[in-house]
């Protein structure tokens, strides 16, 4: 086989394993970094901006695929609760006057340790575990 | 007589071991013997209560004469007339509830006395509901048992007994299609299909013992016992006046009183407007009504598309169960501004479909992205496919010059 | 100037690896490797089309141990922060969970190619049964493997399998709890599983490979009865003619798996929720339909046993009879059972078929 030709042949054979293998490796090289989030919050959810939320309201919470209603009592006592009323899913919410745990669908109250109080809802709400750390608020699944 | 009696109350727990009256009507045929059979399960019967503590008499006595001799306070079969009183006797007695059920009220004469029932017995209309018509007269079971007439499930069929009877009813001039309705309604539907017993039966807006229809001005307070919100949102509003002094009904103007069905976007203009009722076409109500409908459907519309493009970008396997979970705000979003309707002010609705629609947009984008993502996948994989082509074609054409020098095939 | 330099110094680099290593030897026995040339040397490549695919799931199981997570509160989100998360997460689940279905087909193709092309005659005994062990530890592979995202489906389908497990007469029960650690499915199971999947199988797949790699490498591809009776039956070298041949099988396979894992990405379905009563229609993976709706099918009792019993006993003889084909697919007087062989592979082949098929759609 001439010597030019088999430069060639050569050459692309080589490429084309190259580039087959560029192929593969990229997604390999880009799978290895660390994503900018490190892990899945599963377990744990840190709360941004939680000092700003003032004593005796609450704020809805993002926690894995669920809503939390995260209330803050006063300056130093947390609660948290699952924000899926057991009667019929709707989103409850925080009453500062009264201290309770409202859902506007069918006038169900709760108290602050998630208990039915009045209305239709047949359970309590899930709880979830608060620590505070200074300026730092962590919501967490009850072990 | 009275005397005798509440002695024989009082010995009647302790007589309940040895009751004559069971053993002789148990071995007795036909109707003679069917209370003495039901009363076994009869609640009263578990807290040690016989025959005699309601019809008199001697239980401990064999000889008819003596255990159903009026000395002793037998008062044999009690007229529908004197039931109420007769119940009363203990169900009034708070000293004596407190012994069996400490919480259980003691009223309920009282309540029954005002209720239509009531005042119609006393004048001495037989055909009136007394307790047992509702209760049953020897197999009571408490209400939470399914069993009984009274349980939420079965409570409609036995009010119906009386007033989906159109020839009794005819005697006072009511209509007998409530129960019908009630059960075409939305209320019956989450009763009896979703067994959620929270929901309304004839009971919970009419009073159990003190049965009355609600007054119209009461209407929205009955309602707002459950719609707390949408009673408040109502009383805000400018209808809230103006039905009061039209003398209408609040709640039950647009949404009926027993066939109480599942809202729909409908009820503001179109073909099932309620709101065309009063509000005549051009009017500015009637404009109101439709530009709240044509914003709630133009959200609808823009999360059903949003749904749409993320089950196809699911379909086609990208990952969009954030965006799945953003569009349930954008759900609840909807749900308040059908609620805030109630209002009758197109602001309270306009500031939830805006709310509404940044989510559909923002989940709407999310989908466009994971279309998007998916090309560049697959163009990605085109590529690759290239490469691998490039190395298959290359280890082809090395193989037949390998092979052209030395023949191994 | 610099090429000579060059060529130079690969040389001097080659002695010294060469001194300690000896690799000379292992180049002079390739040189002489040959391949026998016939109507069916497609179906050699088979062999090392599941060999290339146990290597594509090591890689791509490395990878996805970097973020997996064994545990039953964490797994099914340790995959989803893979698929959504990790840049090409997506791409390496998917191609590990389509490279694991090719590798038991092709492991049966391979199988079934050496059983019909009596690749299992004296002296290779050893290397068939080695083979079917090697068989075994895939499935094993593919039953651990399935449970580990945790999702639905996944729950359903171990349960459903552990108790048939439990059903084997005497030593049942015991296996069973000592698969799943404890009595139920939970994530004690998954913990066990992983061990399995990672640590476990990998060790013994090892050891079985090295050794049917080995014996492979002994005795040479064989080459069918009926051709060597015919006398001289052309050879090609293994390198470089063969090797280029099974790189562009390899290449191939790579290519199907791209597309595949692009076009068709693995579903994450929903996170196993063990209180939840079990979907309509729970099915094993496919590679178990055909053992699985032959259970099904059986009548209630058999005999003295339970259907599951029964039919396990009756899959276990089956496999065991199948495993010994090398004893009694030839007579004593070295003639093969030529009616009975092919009938034997036929027919398992046609039960695997049409009863995967069936177990699929009911």
């Amino acid at each position: 086989m001439p010597d030019n030709s088999r430069r060639a042949l050569n050459f692309l054979l080589g490429s084309g394993i190259i580039a087959s293998l560029a192929s593969f490796l990229y997604p390999v090289a880009k799978f290895l970094r660390p994503p900018r989030v490190p892990e899945a919050p599963v377990n744990e959810v840190r709360v941004p901006g939680a000092s700003q939320i003032t004593p005796n309201t609450a704020r809805i919470v993002k926690f894995g695929t669920r809503p939390v209603l995260l209330i803050r009592v006063n300056e130093t006592k947390w609660r948290a609760f699952g924000a899926t009323c057991t009667h019929l899913n709707c989103t409850v919410q925080y009453r500062s006057e009264s201290q309770q745990i409202w859902c506007a669908c069918h006038n169900g109250f709760y108290d602050l340790n998630g208990r039915v109080v009045s209305g239709p809802p047949p359970r309590p709400l899930d709880e979830f575990v608060v620590r505070a750390r200074g300026d730092e608020v962590v919501i967490a699944r009850r072990s | 007589m009275s005397v005798s009696l509440t002695v024989l109350l009082m010995l009647a727990p302790a007589a309940a071991s040895r009751d004559t009256c069971r053993d002789c009507h148990a071995a007795l045929e036909g109707p003679l013997a069917k209370p003495a059979v039901e009363f076994a399960r009869d609640v009263h019967a578990h807290s040690g209560f016989g025959c005699a503590s309601c019809h008199g008499g001697d239980p401990t006595q064999e000889d008819p004469a003596l255990s159903m001799s009026r000395a002793r306070g037998f008062v044999g079969k009690i007229v529908r007339t004197a039931v109420p009183r007769a119940c009363a006797r203990c169900h009034n007695d708070a000293s004596l509830m407190h012994k069996f059920k400490p919480q259980q009220r003691v009223d309920q004469l009282t309540q029954y006395l005002t209720s239509i029932h009531g005042k119609r017995l006393a004048q001495g209309d037989t055909a009136g509901a007394t307790c047992t018509d509702c209760h049953g007269a020897h197999g009571i079971l408490e209400v939470r048992n399914p069993q009984a007439p009274t349980h939420p499930l079965r409570l409609p069929a036995t009010c119906g007994r009386c007033h989906a009877d159109t020839r009794l009813m005819a005697r006072y001039g009511l209509a007998t299609n409530q129960l019908a309705e009630y059960q075409a309604s939305f209320h019956w539907e989450a009763l009896s299909q979703r067994r959620d017993l929270s929901a309304p039966g004839c009971a919970t807006c009419h009073g159990n013992h003190g049965a009355t229809p609600p007054e119209v001005s009461s209407v929205a307070a009955v309602c707002g016992t459950c719609h707390a919100l949408l009673e408040e949102l109502f009383r805000k509003s400018v209808h809230q006046p103006l039905f009061a002094t039209m003398q209408r009904g609040g709640c039950s103007v647009c949404h009926g009183h027993h066939k109480v069905e599942r809202t729909s976007v409908d009820m503001l203009d179109g073909q099932k407007s309620v709101c065309a009722g009063c509000h005549e076409p051009g009017s500015p109500g009637a404009r109101l009504a439709a530009e709240m409908g044509r914003r709630i459907r133009e959200l609808r519309s823009a999360l059903d598309r949003s749904d749409q493009i993320l089950a196809r970008a699911a379909r086609d396997g990208m990952e969009v169960s954030e965006a799945v979970l953003r569009q349930q705000e954008g759900r609840e979003a909807l749900v308040r501004a059908r609620v805030a309707v109630h209002t009758a002010n197109l602001e309270e609705v306009l500031a939830w479909t805006k709310q509404g629609m940044a989510v559909a947009h923002a989940t709407w984008q999310a989908g466009q992205e994971a279309l998007r993502e998916r090309d560049r996948r697959r163009m990605g994989l085109g590529v690759s496919l290239c490469a691998i082509a490039l190395a298959i074609a290359g280890l082809w054409l090395k193989l037949r010059s390998v092979e052209a020098s030395r023949p191994g095939l | 100037m610099e090429r000579a330099m060059a060529v130079q110094a690969a040389r001097r680099w080659q002695g010294w690896l060469e001194e300690r290593l000896g690799w000379d030897r292992v180049r002079m026995f390739l040189a002489h490797k040959e391949v026998p040339v016939h109507s069916g040397t497609a179906w050699y490549y088979f062999g090392g089309i599941t060999l290339f695919l146990f290597g594509i799931q090591v890689a791509t199981g490395i990878l996805l141990l970097l973020y997996y997570r064994p545990t039953a509160t964490e797994a099914y989100e340790s995959v989803q922060f893979i698929l959504t998360r990790v840049e090409f997460g997506w791409l390496i689940r998917s191609i590990h969970s389509w490279s694991a279905n090719l590798m038991v087909l092709t492991a049966f193709i391979h199988m079934f190619s050496v059983a019909f092309l009596r690749g299992w005659r004296r002296p290779r005994e050893l290397t068939w049964l080695s083979g079917i062990l090697l068989l075994g530890l895939t499935l094993a592979f593919g039953f651990s493997g399935y449970l580990l995202p945790w999702n639905t489906t996944a729950y359903f389908a171990t349960k459903v399998g552990t108790d048939l497990v439990g059903s084997v007469p005497l030593a049942g029960p015991a296996l069973a709890r000592f698969l799943r650690g404890g009595d139920e499915v939970t994530g004690a199971t998954l913990t066990r599983f992983f061990g399995f999947h990672v640590a476990v199988l990998p060790a013994l797949t090892t050891a079985l490979l090295g050794l049917h790699l080995a014996l492979v490498q002994r005795f040479g591809i064989s080459t069918p009865p009926w051709l060597e009776s015919r006398g001289d039956v052309p050879q090609m070298p293994f390198v470089p003619n063969f090797l280029l041949r099974e790189l562009m099988a390899w290449y191939l396979a790579l290519g199907v798996l791209g597309m595949l894992a692009a076009l068709f990405p693995w579903p994450l379905g929903e996170k196993a929720d063990p209180f939840a009563p079990a979907p309509a229609g729970i099915r094993p993976e496919w590679y178990f339909l055909a053992a699985f709706y032959t259970l099904k099918l059986l009548p209630s009792h058999i005999w003295v046993l339970e259907s599951e019993q029964a039919g396990l006993i009756g899959l276990g003889l089956l496999a065991l009879w199948w495993a010994a084909l090398p004893f009694w697919g030839v007579r004593p007087d070295g003639h093969e059972r030529t009616r009975l062989l092919t009938g034997t592979g036929v027919l398992l082949i046609a039960w695997l078929s049409t009863f995967s098929v069936l177990g699929y759609f009911k």
